[in-house]
């Protein structure tokens, strides 16, 4: 949170509706996103209760575990669901791209599309990483012969998951986190935790403001929650007796009609808020870094269904070069990120202007044909001295690059008396003079930040055979065991 | 202390007592400036049915799946005499554990007074420490310090003895997967431990020991991965405990608070009950929520006078101390002229806006 959060949410919370963090929207939303809504059984890691699914509004699959503690029926649904979810991977992948070839003139694709799962909230996401950690491992031979989708599910669940991790993917989404990384509300952040409240702060029903579409939505009754989680007097009044009444009846029809009617009653008015969410968000316009970074998805996923076949599970735990690479990648995808958003966005980069990363002001003096003699040969350096009332903690010497075009770089001589003297050194033109309309005149609103898309390229990291002794030498080779494959689900 | 014992009685009326567990007080701790928490806990009202009474209930119902989970699970790691938690111990930890008594605690000779088994607790603890006898305490009742009141403990442990030192132990019914569990649900279970730890290293020293000899490092068992199978996790809970000293040595002290209310406040239902519980301060912020049962009538409290608290703690924070969403637009847009002390405030929230603004501009 900076001052630039905080005052957006007192000017939500004095006018009872929220108010933007941004001007563009910084996610993708496929055209057909596969929404899940999942509930889990109270108390139980991961004994999943019935999901919600679906890529239209109007077409949501209801799959329910009849009775969470019996093992046949967990993973009856498991099979289910994977199906569902398997279709949704294999029909998104588009048309195949081809790349130039690589390095080494190994052929390269691309899938034109890549799927997109959409989840209420954070726990949602937690749900699925279960989901798929207890699933990945089963073997579909043997005395516990489970579906052969059941561990494919598993393997594709925990790789949504861990891009989800991945600073700027949208292959997984929460719709909560989505929704406040474009508003800000006058609630505190636990509260827009929940979906439902907090879109009767970005979007309120009619006649409504946000504080009362926020305080309705805090009704269980009225609100079911939306997972994984579910509400506890439905629980104990509705589920418990309905579960009861399926197992007296020997698994019969009408009751699990009757629980499957239970359940959807509790994911419906999820379902539906969320399928609006997505048109709250689609309602932004793109963000200009958004395809390259949905690009880089797509890349992950084609990679990852190109090699499905010849890979393993996932290690329950990272091997030490894996961990350390992940943590690598993480820490470079959040720094592009961070610096895409922001120039992509003015009201981003603001955070930037208010930390004094950046400046931003009207061009009061400007040289643009200024040469640097000094040197063997001249040099194009034109000077600009920009007007700004920004705190600026930016030192001379410090490298900057023009918000709108950040091509156009230059190097702070000094600052002082409102304004900041820069010296442009690239971004203009090979010649002598600059190409037209490059530099800023006189008068024109400017904006100039430190801030690099992609500083720091990639390391190197060691084979996994040349794990040093410092971190426990090469790991052990992974083989499927039965216990694996047997681990119990109860 | 006897001074003010009668008043507190008077404040929660004819009802009787409500104990203190180890959750309320490691939830003590998570806002000790709270005076209307301080007072209601220290005098023993019921929370949950003053909110009840005042229209704001708490939500802190609980699944009884969740609950038939954690009593199955408990009821399996304690059956036969712990016969699987020293199973778990011995191998799983490699503990030598030599041979096994086992003491429950919970009702002396079909007595269930709190006097008679905290003494009971004693007797046996001390003898523990002196002989080396008995190994599994199960349920002992502690009693804890609170602002100058004595508060008895029902933890739902085990005391642990082994070579001379007393270990904690909590059953757990979250899930342990891959040697990880939920963040939220192991910091819980630390403050939790921790307040027993206190609570015990504090008798020890009453009996004349060392409170060293009860040890910081207390056994979590919780189930393995997907299964029913315990597993046992030590879990050095040093942090916490240094966190709830300090808490409760600086708690308000609940004479202080008492002394500046009118001597006939009662928080007994009826139609004064709301002036009576406004008449003690609040400091509500969002965290309350997970906690006490009054933070739904705080929380309306709190949004009624347009707190910035009420936003977050980090909202506040950013706001750099200004209490109210009022004070603080005003001091962004200009219209108010700051005190010295906000100066600098007031001129991050102008630059905040201006920049707000302008960037908002092209779109609006």
């Amino acid at each position: 949170m900076s001052a630039l959060s905080s005052l957006a949410r007192l000017e939500a919370a004095a006018a009872g509706v929220a108010r933007p963090l941004a001007t563009v929207r910084h996610c993708h939303v496929a055209e057909a996103p596969l929404v899940l809504v999942p509930l889990r059984l109270a108390g139980e890691a991961a004994a999943p209760l019935a999901v919600l699914a679906g890529s239209a509004p109007d077409d949501p699959a209801l799959l329910v575990v009849p009775q969470p503690r019996n093992r046949d029926l967990r993973f009856a649904f498991a099979a289910d669901l994977a199906k569902l979810v398997l279709n949704h991977i294999e029909t998104s992948r588009g048309e195949v791209e081809e790349l130039p070839p690589g390095k080494e003139g190994e052929e390269r694709i691309r899938y034109g599309d890549a799927p997109q799962l959409l989840v209420p909230n954070r726990g949602g996401v937690a749900f699925l990483r279960m989901l798929g950690r207890s699933t990945r491992f089963r073997s579909t031979e043997g005395p516990y012969a489970v579906d052969p989708a059941v561990p494919v599910l598993g393997r594709w669940l925990t790789w949504f998951a861990d891009r989800y991790d991945h600073p700027g993917s949208s292959l997984l989404g929460a719709m909560t986190e989505l929704l406040r990384l474009h508003w800000a509300t006058g609630q505190s952040s636990l509260e827009d935790g929940n979906l439902a409240a907090l879109m009767g702060w970005i979007d309120p029903p009619d006649g409504l403001d946000g504080p009362a579409a926020a305080a309705r939505a805090e009704d269980p009754v009225a609100w079911p929650p939306a997972g994984p989680a579910t509400d506890p007097t439905f629980d104990n009044e509705v589920l418990a007796p309905a579960i009861a009444a399926y197992d007296a009846s020997g698994g019969g029809a009408r009751a699990e009609a009757r629980l499957r009617a239970a359940l959807a009653g509790q994911l419906t008015p999820t379902w539906d808020l969320m399928w609006r969410a997505v048109e709250v968000l689609r309602g932004l316009p793109e963000g200009a870094s958004v395809p390259k970074r949905w690009e880089r998805d797509r890349d992950a996923f084609t990679y990852y269904h190109q090699t499905f076949g010849e890979a393993y599970p996932q290690a329950r735990r990272d091997s030490p070069v894996r961990a350390a690479r992940r943590l690598h990648d993480l820490e470079r995808a959040q720094d592009a990120y961070d610096a895409q958003r922001a120039f992509d966005d003015p009201l981003v980069m603001a955070e930037h202007r208010l930390a004094g990363q950046a400046f931003g002001g009207v061009v009061t003096e400007c040289d643009p044909a200024r040469l640097d003699e000094t040197g063997k040969r001249p040099k194009l350096r034109p000077h600009l001295r920009v007007a700004t009332a920004d705190p600026v903690r930016l030192d001379a010497g410090t490298t900057v690059c023009s918000a709108a075009r950040p091509a156009l770089k230059g190097r702070i001589v000094e600052i002082g008396g409102g304004a900041v003297l820069l010296e442009l050194t690239g971004g203009m033109g090979r010649k002598l003079t600059p190409e037209p309309g490059v530099v800023p005149e006189a008068g024109d609103r400017v904006c100039f930040t430190s801030l690099t898309d992609g500083s720091f390229g990639m390391a190197k990291f060691p084979d996994r055979e040349e794990t040093p002794w410092t971190h426990g030498g090469p790991p052990e080779e992974y083989v499927p065991t039965h216990e694996d494959a047997e681990e119990e689900w109860s | 202390m006897t001074e003010t014992a009668p008043d507190l009685d008077g404040l929660r009326g004819a009802a009787a007592p409500r104990n203190h567990d180890a959750r309320t007080i490691a939830a003590l701790t998570s806002n000790p400036g709270c005076a209307r928490r301080g007072v209601m806990d220290a005098a023993g009202v019921d929370k949950d049915l003053v909110a009840r009474e005042l229209g704001f209930p708490a939500p802190f119902g609980q699944s009884q799946f969740a609950i038939t989970r954690g009593n199955a699970f408990e009821a399996q790691v304690k059956a036969d005499g712990c016969a699987e938690l020293l199973t778990l111990l011995r191998e799983r930890l490699g503990l030598d554990v030599p041979e096994v008594a086992y003491d429950d605690l919970e009702v002396v000779a079909g007595n269930e007074g709190r006097e008679l088994r905290h003494s009971r607790t004693r007797r046996l603890v001390a003898r523990a420490l002196e002989t080396g006898e008995g190994t599994l305490f199960d349920h002992p009742l502690l009693r804890l310090e609170i602002a100058g009141r004595f508060a008895y403990l029902e933890p739902d442990v085990i005391a642990f003895q082994l070579a001379g030192r007393l270990h904690v132990i909590e059953i757990k019914s979250f899930a342990v997967v891959d040697g990880q569990a939920e963040p939220e649900q192991v910091a819980a279970a630390a403050r939790q431990s921790a307040v027993y730890v206190l609570a015990l290293r504090r008798m020890v020293a009453e009996l004349g020991h060392d409170p060293g000899r009860v040890s910081h490092e207390v056994f979590l068992v919780c189930p393995e991965n997907f299964s029913n199978r315990p597993t046992a996790t030590p879990l050095d809970v040093r942090p916490q405990l240094a966190v709830l000293e300090r808490q409760l040595a600086r708690l308000t002290r609940i004479d202080d608070i008492l002394a500046e209310l009118p001597g006939d406040l009662t928080f007994e239902p009826g139609e004064r009950l709301a002036e009576s519980v406004r008449a003690v301060e609040a400091r509500y912020a969002p965290e309350c929520m997970s906690g006490c049962e009054m933070a739904f009538f705080c929380r309306d409290e709190a949004r009624a006078c347009g707190s910035t608290g009420a936003l977050g703690r980090s909202v506040r924070d950013d706001l750099g101390g200004v209490d109210t969403i009022g004070t603080a637009l005003a001091l962004a847009d200009g219209s108010l002229a700051p005190s010295d002390d906000l100066a600098e405030t007031a001129e991050q929230l102008r630059t905040a806006a201006r920049l707000r603004a302008e960037a908002l501009e092209g779109v609006a």
